[in-house]
């Protein structure tokens, strides 16, 4: 059996993914799933992707937002805030 | 403070008639809030200008969390300051709806000290409501409601908070218990509540038997509706009391049966519960002489919505009969299939009822392993064409075979 990513080595892949579609578009949860599943195939699965997300939210790196739909971005200001 | 309040004919309007008014509850909260003052302004402007002045934030939560918060900012900041940022805190309400009066008065204390003391209890989710608080304020309220025992409830893309009538705790007609099923629910999709990971919302709301006082029919993605399986229980000397009091059972009873299978005559009535529809007519209209079966259980459905970006839908029946039993592990395993499956294959912003629609219902029951049956045909097929698959499969073998 192929050997599993950690959880924390699915986050960095997540959080690269996130960094480099910031600016250019927003992904959703289950688009950061479904990428990490077509890069590493059976070296992980959806509980090691949850624990991942989890991790980026919990430690700041990555927040959700909501635009129509949630997705997870790098923290930043929005655009619609006032001061 | 309350000398501060701004003009406000059209609001005014508002206050007129018999029925509460909004404008009168901002107005005395405006006594004590400046956000609620400038809210009476911005409103008015509002009317009078045909515009409305407020701009989706993108904030969505605590650090943590996905959900909870929905961002509101006001475009003319710099005439309105205190609703320069207004935005709405979703509070999981408790099942049923049931508080003490001192946890009521500290979430208020809680509000009225961090936000604009304005409340909506309950929203259309079941929520708590906090209407109106800036950014930096979300985390001191979010600590401040742990530390009294709340959590925030959903928003976005995920499970919304669930909710349920007060079920067994008050109402004689409950054929399970909505409270228990509820906080389950909750305590169990805390992941999928919080961390949003759906093509769009999921709502689950729980009715205690078919009056649906939670209107779940019409406006929950999961359905669960009380029912029974056995005989309606009659008494036959309170039905003749009814009539004795005036109750014409013919026109007010029978009539309205959807399912035409009561008989009356004059003495007895009969009622043909193989034909019966489970609807709480008669049950409503003579509560004394009927009372719905003992073998209770619910009905799940699955898949309404309300019109946002498609039009309305109704649930569709998903299990007929289904015994809620704690810890409703069969449920929770066919949630996961479904979620699996939409998750997969759903667009953005699909509702679940929206992406059955568009796959089938038959080929969705047969991704989530559950055998269609009678019960979840809404109406008699408009299509004559029909498609065996099993007769086709033995087609096939039997023109293998000749051709050997
Ligand atoms: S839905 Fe039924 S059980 Fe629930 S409160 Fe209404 S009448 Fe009672
Ligand atoms: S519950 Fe509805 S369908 Fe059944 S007997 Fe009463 S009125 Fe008729």
């Amino acid at each position: 059996m192929a050997q599993m990513i950690t959880a924390q080595e699915a986050a960095e892949a997540m959080f690269n993914m996130v960094k480099e579609a910031a600016g250019l578009r927003k992904l959703k949860p289950m688009d950061l799933t479904k990428n990490l599943l077509e890069l590493f195939g059976d070296r992980v699965d959806k509980q090691i992707c949850k624990e991942a997300i989890r991790e980026l939210v919990e430690s700041g790196r990555c927040v959700y937002t909501y635009f129509g739909g949630t997705y997870l971005e790098l923290p930043h200001r929005e655009g619609a805030a006032n001061d | 403070m309350a000398d501060k309040l701004p003009p406000t004919p059209k609001l005014d309007e508002l206050e007129k008639g018999p029925w509460p008014s909004f404008v009168s509850e901002i107005k005395m909260a405006a006594k004590s809030s400046l956000a609620s003052q400038d809210l009476l302004g911005l409103l008015e402007r509002s009317y009078n200008e045909k515009i409305g002045h407020w701009k989706h934030g993108g904030i969505v939560g605590v650090l943590g969390y996905g959900g909870g918060v929905i961002g509101r900012y006001c475009d003319l900041p710099a005439e309105f300051p205190n609703v320069s940022h207004f935005h709405t805190v979703r509070v999981n309400q408790p099942a049923g709806w049931y508080y003490k009066t001192d946890a009521l008065r500290k979430i208020c204390d809680i509000w009225e000290k961090r936000g604009s003391g304005l409340t909506n209890m309950h929203g259309s989710t079941g929520d708590i409501i906090l209407l109106g608080t800036r950014t930096d304020e979300l985390e001191p309220i979010f600590a401040e409601l742990t530390a009294i025992g709340f959590d925030l409830g959903g928003s976005g893309s995920d499970v919304r908070t669930p909710s349920c009538c007060l079920g067994k705790s008050r109402c004689e007609w409950a054929c399970y218990d909505t409270m228990a099923l509820t906080h389950d629910l909750t305590q169990s999709f805390q992941d999928e509540l919080h961390r949003p990971a759906f093509p769009y919302k999921f709502k689950f709301k729980m009715s205690g038997c078919p009056n649906d006082c939670v209107a779940s029919v019409a406006r929950a993605d999961i359905s669960i509706i009380g029912t029974w399986r056995d005989n309606i229980r009659v008494n036959q000397d309170a039905v003749l009391e009814y009539t004795k009091n005036g109750l014409n059972i013919q026109k007010e009873v029978i009539a309205f049966c959807p399912g035409k299978c009561m008989e009356w005559d004059g003495k007895q009535l009969d009622i043909d519960n193989s034909t019966c529809r489970r609807c709480m007519h008669c049950i409503n209209v003579m509560p004394k002489a009927l009372r719905p079966g003992k073998d209770t259980g619910a009905t799940v459905l699955i898949g309404s919505k309300a019109p946002i970006i498609e039009g309305a839908l109704l649930s569709s029946v998903l299990i007929p009969f289904w015994k809620p039993v704690a810890p409703y592990t069969d449920l929770k395993d066919l949630m996961g299939r479904i979620w699996e499956i939409w998750c997969e294959e759903g667009k953005n912003r699909e509702r679940i009822g929206e992406f059955i629609q568009r796959m089938g219902m038959g080929n969705f029951l047969e991704t989530i392993g559950v055998e269609p049956i009678p019960e979840m045909v809404a109406h008699p097929r408009e299509n004559p064409y029909v498609f065996y698959e099993e007769y086709l499969v033995e087609d096939d073998e039997e023109e293998g075979q000749d051709k050997n």
